[in-house]
């Protein structure tokens, strides 16, 4: 890796009606102010959101693709594991 | 001059400042030096012409005689427009294109903050609605002049020459005549001195955490209120202009 490249930034942000923060992308900062601003830049123009929060990228640790297969085919059949052989009462909207 | 004389070229003046410093800084676009500076100057750019749309709009409603805001705000010649000659000084590089922010955003987040009290309640409005914006632009200039002078070597160096450069042109942030006479004594303006200290202030303090040394020459130009400009003026007027002037009533 390059030592004149600013390092990245992995950026998420929570829309208005958002519960969560979503990552929208990434870009390049010397320094996490900087890398607030630059996505408030880039990633709020259109009013996207109201909160941003950066990660260094090399701060994220990730599952190996190479794992995919141990790590998430074994729950696909195991139907019990899901909630939905209750009957939900009428008049409960969310569940 | 009677009131609204005054008042339409105190509006005017300040939409000529956002209007030529927007003009400036899109200059920028596809030339940033960085994507995301690229983005951020160009927004910077459209939030001042967004500024200068609502000042023009005033401007003409209070004028009143059928000239609309686009006529208003391209088609003068160079001495009818009465920004700031630090706002039409040339981009150069990103280090003077921040120096000159720098100092322009530090009064404006001032001289906005002190006009949502103005006794004219749509100069008040537009002051409010700029202020959010200008609050935004003064904290992207402070923290790249800090980046900057406290740097590397040669971040530093070259800061602090755009730094000194363009202190000549601060003195006329603070330029007041009868106009400002006129609209002060109806609450309508502020007097501009009462902004000095906290500005002076507040660049000195940005500076010091730059490493960098507040200027101290006592070049102290001006004329760009009463229309005499710079050299610059013209090119830039000759480029924001033209599509203006060579398709007359153009809509988009």
């Amino acid at each position: 890796m390059s030592s004149k490249e600013w390092p990245l930034w992995e950026v998420f942000i929570r829309s208005k009606q958002g519960l969560s923060h979503k990552h929208v992308g990434s870009l390049r900062a010397a320094d996490a102010t900087m890398a607030i601003d630059n996505a408030r830049d880039v990633y709020t123009r259109r009013s996207e959101g109201i909160s941003i929060w950066v990660v260094e990228s090399k701060m994220v640790s990730a599952s190996d693709p190479k794992d995919s297969d141990a790590f998430f085919e074994p729950s696909e059949d195991k139907i019990y594991r899901h909630p939905t052989f209750y009957d939900v009462p009428d008049g409960i909207s969310h569940m | 001059m009677t009131v609204k004389e005054a008042l339409y070229t105190y509006v005017v003046r300040i939409a000529d400042d956002s209007l030529i410093l927007g003009q400036r800084l899109a200059e920028w676009c596809g030339h940033g030096p960085i994507l995301e500076e690229d983005i951020a100057l160009t927004n910077i750019s459209l939030d001042l012409i967004g500024q200068a749309t609502n000042l023009f709009q005033y401007a003409v409603t209070l004028e009143d005689n059928g000239r609309t805001e686009d006529q208003l705000a391209f088609l003068r010649v160079d001495r009818e427009y009465s920004n700031l000659l630090l706002v039409e000084q040339p981009n150069k590089d990103f280090g003077y294109t921040i120096a000159r922010q720098f100092y322009f955003d530090a009064f404006r987040k001032l001289f906005f903050e002190a006009l949502t009290n103005s006794e004219d309640t749509q100069l008040a409005a537009i002051a409010e609605k700029s202020l959010k914006e200008t609050k935004y632009h003064l904290k992207h200039s402070s923290e790249w002049i800090i980046r900057l002078g406290d740097g590397t070597e040669e971040s530093h160096q070259r800061i602090q020459e755009a730094v000194n450069f363009h202190w000549r042109f601060t003195h006329e942030l603070f330029f007041q005549n009868e106009v400002d006479k006129t609209l002060i004594e109806l609450g309508i303006g502020l007097d501009l001195a009462t902004l000095f200290d906290d500005w002076k202030n507040y660049v000195s303090n940005v500076l010091q955490q730059a490493t960098l040394e507040l200027p101290s020459h006592s070049f102290k130009l001006e004329g760009g209120r009463t229309g005499m400009h710079s050299e610059h003026l013209g090119y830039l007027l000759a480029e924001m202009q033209y599509m203006q002037r060579a398709f007359p009533n153009l809509t988009w």
